[in-house]
């Protein structure tokens, strides 16, 4: 039987079969940079950043998409690998207009923390003249295709990740863009807004509408939860500053969604911050509602209940528990029904 | 669900009965298209032709409410065709000849009649199901929502088990909750019939457990359903009603019907966060912390306790809910000890339900737990019935014979009214519509009909029409679309104007109580 070893910066290492490079790495706390390269998803090789040496091979290969091999020696971090990082950076950054002093994605843009750790300390070509316009003619996701490196991870997001097929590669050359069947804005196309390729933008490309100029990554704090919408329950990240929810994204590699979210799990957080909230007790009184105090409204409910009860039975109270509220909640729902009002009268909308 | 979301991508095998998936449980349906991109085989049974159909190996589109006649069918030709899984069916389950005699009436010849499925359609998935095992077998509410919904779910199971794949990764019956904690409801008790952690409310020994545990004395019979409730505030026998966070006035098949019982009511009280058209119906409202404003626990439809967080203060003097009820019970006389959802869920919910007992807030700060968790050591249950031994004994195979919805077409109302959900909006947009962006990718309504009856009606997409039913009348678009076969009407109940609840029929399964929202008769006209 053929052996699964191979070595890693001097060190031996096992592999199992049809690992790449980059997993290898991966797995032994080996760091490998990477851009376009989409986990789960078909490697594109398409930025160069995760290059590595290969003993006997004539140039760099890229590491996410070069399969683990019995006996090679790999080496992750020679000057000649920086080297070509480095170029690779400067590259993408001359490739479009990369002002990261506006640029929403400042502070989470991979392009941005790789250009710092390979210290390209200038800009070596001038950007394009000729840019596409930005486009936000839909609610949520703006698209400005000048920050755009091309690293097809929003296709893959998109095609593989969460098969929308709303997007692709389009065009050729200098023109290559990302685009929509007919090259339509998104709301004029078959993209139902989940927001995958937002979240795989690693740059400010593809950015968040709603979030925009609500805070900096660094200003707001990261609260992890779960979805309010659907029974599937995915795992959120949301992203919180000055008690404002201001965006959601998915918490990767988490059950059961694994990195995944749909249009309402994503955008669909700021119901609570509407100013339609209800903020205090009300009670009715000759049809209007007046605001009450705490003390006041409760005082009422037990006194009712307790009324009707001791004139018409406990069974005679009836209540409808909310399947959207937490565990904790339906339990001292049915726990006050049956244990103080003294009725199994209480029920929910499971069925609906 | 008896299986896990983690098996989706990873199965060979679908059948998707009733479930609109890409639209009510998006990220659900991500994994099957991941699936079926790897060579999965999929079989859709679904009277429209949803995004889904796109991905499936072959779709069916039965005619609404004949899923029993359509399941006995595949099992009369498994049976026949000695295709079923005969060791497993020896060796796991009971019934089996009470089944096949029932199956026996319904060859492919009447499962056409009824289900509009060709015959030869029925006995070619029938094949591919015996042939590409386990199969993961996946329902919604297409399947619960119709007055046989209970027989409904048991010809689901008694197809899975007559395949032989219940008990296994990647197999079992799976139903998609459709709002996000109604498993969790379920679980903590929001029942008429059992307490949290489904212990009978009518067994002494769990009354005496509840009873000492809360220091009281409890009932032992059993409670109302929401149907009964609502007739009973119409009747006089209710009184009283206490309605939690949910907008039944629209929720609720046939709103007049519902409305009108709430009008005679003499006191009910609200928790909500917004004014809804429910609470315009209450003597108190009682204004409540929102999601992400207080710590607690959601459990998902694979039974897993996940951890909802609190991330902001909520607005003005808005209480968390279990603050809201111990308040009032203390009033009421009772010093209630917990106070917090940590606290309630580790000293009471895990200490009372024994499927839960491991569960602790300690244990889920990541991933959540999937009950069963007997204990503090025990890793959870991702699939349910391993090997096929039922946790409760051998599988019992109930046979089911197929019966009409309570209402079908006829000259006055010759279409079929099937509703649903819709991928933007969510319930009665009490938050959806409040969600920056939502609201325009989809602002109304519509009356989704089929292109043959459009030409017969003369009516183009984007035209006003009316619809109604013995119970009521709206004016809404009508849109024409190729998803929709002929004969039918599908909408959502998302919008208040135009929601479909003011046509659905009050009819309930006989069990559950379920509502008939999947199936009533209306007619369709052109609004001048
Ligand atoms: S939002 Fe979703 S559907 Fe639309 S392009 Fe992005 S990944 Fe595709
Ligand atoms: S939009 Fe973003 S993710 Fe898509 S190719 Fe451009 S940089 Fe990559
Ligand atoms: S993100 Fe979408 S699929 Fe996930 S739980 Fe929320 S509503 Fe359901
Ligand atoms: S990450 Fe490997 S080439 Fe981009």
């Amino acid at each position: 039987m053929a052996e699964s070893k191979l070595k890693l910066n001097g060190t031996e290492v096992e592999f199992a079969p049809g690992e790449t490079l980059l997993q290898v790495a991966e797995r032994n706390g080996v760091d490998i940079p990477t851009l376009c390269y989409l986990k789960d998803c078909t490697p594109t090789g398409a930025c160069r950043m995760c290059v590595v040496e290969v003993k006997g091979a004539r140039t760099l290969v890229a590491s996410c998409a070069m399969p683990a091999g019995n006996g090679m020696e790999v080496q992750t971090d020679t000057e000649k690998v920086r080297t070509a990082r480095r170029l690779a950076v400067e590259l993408l950054l001359s490739s479009g207009h990369h002002n990261c002093l506006v640029c929403e994605a400042n502070g989470e843009c991979k392009l941005q923390a790789l250009a710092y750790e390979y210290g390209v300390d200038a800009v070596r070509f001038s950007p394009p003249a000729e840019t596409y316009p930005i486009e936000d003619d839909n609610p949520l996701i703006t698209r400005d295709f000048s920050k755009c490196i091309l690293c097809g991870r929003c296709v893959q997001a998109c095609n593989e990740v969460q098969v929308n097929r709303a997007i692709g590669f389009g065009y050729r050359g200098a023109e290559a863009k990302i685009v929509t069947t007919g090259d339509r804005p998104y709301d004029q196309s078959d993209c139902v807004f989940c927001g995958q390729c937002v979240q795989a933008c690693p740059v400010g490309a593809l950015t968040e509408k709603k979030a925009k100029g609500k805070g900096r990554s660094w200003e707001t704090k990261k609260v992890r939860t779960t979805c309010p919408y659907c029974g599937v329950g995915c795992q959120l990240w949301l992203h919180v500053k000055d008690n404002q929810i201001i965006k959601v994204t998915a918490v990767e590699d988490a059950q059961p969604n694994r990195g995944r979210l749909c249009v309402k799990g994503r955008f669909g957080y700021d119901f609570i911050h509407s100013p339609e909230r209800l903020t205090t007790p009300l009670i009715k009184e000759n049809g209007e509602f007046r605001e009450a105090s705490w003390d006041e409204a409760l005082d009422l409910v037990a006194e009712r209940f307790m009324e009707i009860k001791k004139e018409h039975g406990p069974d005679s109270i009836a209540g409808v528990s909310c399947a959207r509220s937490t565990n904790e909640d339906s339990y001292n729902m049915q726990k006050l029904f049956r244990a103080v009002i003294g009725t199994n009268n209480i029920d929910h909308c499971a069925r609906t | 669900m008896t299986n896990s979301f983690a098996d989706f991508d990873k199965a060979k095998m679908f059948f998707i009965i009733g479930s609109n998936m890409t639209e009510a449980h998006p990220v659900a349906a991500t994994f099957v298209k991941n699936a079926v991109n790897n060579g999965a085989k999929m079989i859709l049974v679904d009277p429209r032709r949803t995004a889904l159909a796109e991905f499936a190996t072959m779709h069916l589109p039965l005619k609404v409410g004949s899923d029993i006649a359509l399941l006995n069918g595949l099992m009369h030709v498994l049976i026949k065709e000695d295709l079923y899984d005969k060791e497993y069916v020896k060796s796991c389950t009971v019934g089996f000849e009470e089944l096949k005699a029932a199956v026996e009436n319904y060859p492919p010849e009447r499962a056409e009649e009824i289900s509009g499925i060709p015959a030869e359609t029925i006995v070619e998935v029938a094949r591919l199901m015996a042939a590409n095992k386990p199969a993961m077998l996946m329902y919604t509410l297409g399947i619960t929502e119709h007055t046989c919904g209970v027989n409904n779910v048991m010809s689901c199971a008694n197809f899975q088990m007559l395949l032989g794949n219940v008990g296994f990764e990647c197999g079992g019956v799976n139903p998609l909750r459709g709002q996000n904690n109604v498993q969790g409801a379920c679980d903590m008790g929001a029942l008429p019939n059992v307490y949290p952690g489904y212990q009978k409310v009518t067994d002494p020994d769990a009354k005496a457990k509840f009873e000492k545990a809360w220091g009281v004395e409890l009932d032992d019979k059993l409670g109302m359903m929401m149907p009964a409730m609502f007739d009973g505030l119409g009747d006089g026998k209710v009184k009283g009603m206490y309605i939690f966070g949910e907008n039944v006035a629209n929720t609720e098949p046939d709103i007049t019907h519902v409305e009108h019982c709430m009008e005679h009511a003499e006191f009910i009280v609200c928790n909500d966060i917004f004014h809804t058209e429910t609470t315009r119906f209450a003597d108190v409202v009682l204004p409540a912390t929102a999601w992400s404003e207080d710590d607690g626990t959601f459990t998902n439809s694979e039974r897993r306790v996940n951890r909802v967080r609190k991330a902001v203060e909520a607005p003005g003097d808005a209480k968390p809910n279990w603050w809201i009820f111990k308040e009032i019970a203390k009033r009421m006389g009772q010093e209630w000890e917990s106070n917090s959802g940590q606290e309630i869920w580790d000293n009471e919910v895990s200490m009372l339900a024994p499927s839960m007992t491991g569960i602790k807030f300690s244990r889920i700060e990541g991933d959540g737990l999937q009950w069963p968790v007997p204990d503090l050591d025990h890793l959870g249950t991702p699939f349910l019935h391993k090997d096929g031994c039922f946790t409760c004994g051998l599988g019992n195979f109930k046979p089911a014979e197929w019966t009409p919805p309570a209402e079908v077409p006829d000259e006055e109302y010759p279409l079929v009214l099937s509703t649903g959900r819709r991928l933007y909006h969510y319930h009665t947009r009490t938050q959806t519509g409040r969600s920056g962006g939502l609201n325009e990718l989809l602002g109304e309504e519509t009356a989704d009909i089929s292109l043959a009856d459009a030409k017969k009606l003369g009516i183009a997409n984007g035209e006003r029409v009316r619809l109604s039913s013995r119970r009521g009348s709206i004016e809404l678009t009508a849109k024409v679309t190729p998803e929709v076969q002929e004969g039918m009407v599908w909408m959502a109940f998302h919008f208040r104007e135009a929601c479909a609840n003011w046509l659905t029929n009050g009819v309930y399964d006989p069990v559950s109580q379920t509502a008939e929202y999947k199936a009533c008769a209306v007619k369709l006209e052109k609004v001048a």
